[in-house]
């Protein structure tokens, strides 16, 4: 039920951001997703896409560092204390988050939100039991 | 494995003996035959007979690269230009080269000193030996080349670069030894990985890497990539080329021929010889050589000597690995660095590939050292806060063993310029 986010370390320089994307671009790839970290010399790029092992291999092949990490993709109502709700119910049961991001894409009314936690079965386990909607990998790239 | 047991075991005092007739004689040819040589001594108020054996050395003016420089082109040649048959040149950065002669017995005993040299190294008359030195004016490519030849090894001659080629050759060839900068055996390793090249298919057994000082790390990391064992040999132009010294299969020095060169370690600075195992600059004198001989000749390298019987059996002397050249050695806030210094402390940090730059610039009159360290694969986390934690550690190591406040920028992996033949590890922006 995790989904394959990569990421890709960019030094806090100008044209850095768009070399990347030129190299999806240029092969297609959809982006589902984006955020970036920031510090004052670097940055990293985390980005959900609709082809995961082909954006690695082909930004491995540019010369970009780039790693993949398993994310929890959770649906939630797009509207005021949507997101709240299930950040009790992680903080009620002592999980810490890493960081989490938003979707560009939408299902329906809802929003969709990218976590990272600490202890993602354990995570994966309350939300579950809270009857949080868990988004597959499937169901992310079908979205329209 | 010796080419030449008789000379490389000799006994020290018959050798030292040898050093002193052929020190005795080198002095009368200089003197006579090189004006330069003849003012310097006379300045010094020196005549040949002045030098009656080794122990007389310090006796002798030193020479310098300037000195050639200044002889530009063949001021310093012992012998009439018809009797030169080879000329070489070094890599000169700033200005004319410095050019060195070779009459025809120098390049027989060029070979030799190879032969001695690669015979060090693994290469025997099975071998096929990939040289990927560069051919041409530079020493290396020929030199390698001339005493590989002579063993009776099979030589490719494929010069520097090309490096996905020199890849596909390796494998198709059947390369077993591989002799080049060892930065650019790191480079050709990494494009073998790349390139999905695996280790069964390759023969290589054997590396002869120099012309460039290294660290043990990244010895170790080489062998470990090209699956061989590496040593690291020594040489340089003004001198004869390489083969001046090489490891022997125990790796904890260079044993230099001595019975071609007679080493010295000086204080840089002052020009005093220190004692044995003293770490300074050293000085080499050759007394076997005909076209060019050159009289205490201030290498610029820095190493120590260490005169410790070898367990190989050679009883030539040994010299450290190179610390550095003294024109490497970088001054900050009056602090010696030398660019190997950082490359130990980051490959000690864990797997960093030894893919770093240090930028050295002066900041409202201070002196201010920048380092970019690449992130490599194995270097690169997902959060920040652990990329944090080692910007800091790197940071802080370096500072521990420099003593010296530093900056340590994580880069994009291939920022930092490849090379083809030496490294370049250093921009010093304070010169302008």
């Amino acid at each position: 039920m995790l989904v394959q986010q990569i990421s890709v370390f960019v030094e806090n320089k100008k044209g850095r951001l768009v070399g990347v994307t030129e190299v999806l671009a240029k092969n297609n790839i959809d982006i589902c997703a984006i955020s970036i970290a920031d510090t004052t010399n670097f940055g990293i790029l985390r980005m959900i896409v609709d082809a995961p092992a082909l954006a690695v291999e082909e930004l491995k092949k540019d010369g970009y560092t780039v790693s993949t990490t398993e994310v929890i993709a959770v649906e939630i109502k797009d509207q005021p204390g949507g997101l709240n709700e299930v950040l009790k119910i992680l903080r009620d049961h002592d999980i810490s988050i890493e960081y989490l991001y938003s979707f560009v894409k939408r299902p329906a009314e809802n929003a969709l939100i990218l976590f990272r936690v600490e202890n993602t079965k354990k995570a994966l386990d309350v939300l579950r039991e809270s009857d949080v909607k868990i988004v597959s990998e499937a169901d992310i790239y079908n979205i329209k | 494995m010796y080419w030449n047991k008789s000379i490389e075991c000799m006994d020290r005092e018959e050798l030292r003996e040898l050093q002193s007739q052929r020190l005795i004689d080198t002095v009368r040819r200089v003197y006579h035959n090189v004006p330069y040589y003849r003012s310097l001594m006379q300045q010094k108020g020196l005549v040949p007979e002045d030098i009656r054996g080794i122990e007389d050395l310090s006796l002798l003016p030193f020479t310098t690269k300037q000195d050639l420089r200044d002889n530009y082109p063949y001021g310093l040649f012992a012998v009439p230009l018809s009797e030169i048959v080879r000329i070489h040149a070094s890599s000169g950065t700033t200005g004319k080269p410095t050019v060195v002669g070779y009459t025809r017995q120098d390049i027989v005993n060029w070979s030799e000193l190879m032969t001695r040299a690669l015979t060090c190294g693994g290469t025997t008359k099975e071998s096929v030996i990939q040289v990927a030195y560069g051919y041409g004016l530079f020493t290396g490519g020929l030199g390698v080349h001339y005493g590989a030849e002579r063993i009776g090894a099979s030589v490719i001659p494929i010069s520097g670069g090309n490096t996905k080629r020199q890849a596909m050759l390796m494998r198709d060839f059947g390369t077993t030894v591989l002799a080049c900068t060892p930065s650019y055996a790191l480079h050709l390793a990494e494009t073998i990985e790349e390139m999905g090249i695996r280790h069964d298919e390759l023969k290589l057994t054997n590396g002869i890497f120099g012309a460039e000082p290294w660290s043990e790390s990244l010895r170790k990391e080489l062998e470990e990539k090209l699956n061989i064992s590496a040593i690291d040999i020594y040489g340089l132009s003004e001198v004869i080329g390489p083969g001046v010294a090489s490891e022997c299969q125990c790796k904890s020095g260079l044993h230099i021929s001595e019975d071609y060169f007679i080493p010295e370690v000086v204080d840089p600075d002052t020009g005093e010889t220190l004692e044995a195992g003293k770490v300074g600059e050293l000085v080499l004198t050759t007394i076997n050589k005909e076209g060019l001989p050159v009289i205490r000749y201030r290498t610029r390298d820095i190493t120590s000597l260490n005169y410790e019987p070898c367990s190989c059996g050679r009883t030539h002397v040994r010299m450290n690995k190179l610390l550095g050249r003294t024109d490497d050695m970088l001054i900050i806030r009056g602090v010696n660095v030398f660019p190997s210094q950082i490359e130990s402390v980051l490959m000690e940090i864990g797997d960093i590939k030894p893919h770093y730059l240090l930028i050295v610039d002066r900041i409202d009159n201070l002196d201010f050292l920048e380092i970019w360290v690449e992130v490599s694969e194995e270097l690169f986390s997902d959060e920040v806060r652990k990329l944090e934690e080692l910007n800091r550690k790197i940071t802080k190591e370096i500072q521990g063993t420099l003593g010296l406040s530093v900056k340590v920028t994580l880069v994009e992996p291939r920022t930092i310029e490849r090379s083809q033949g030496k490294a370049k590890r250093v921009i010093d922006k304070r010169k302008m």
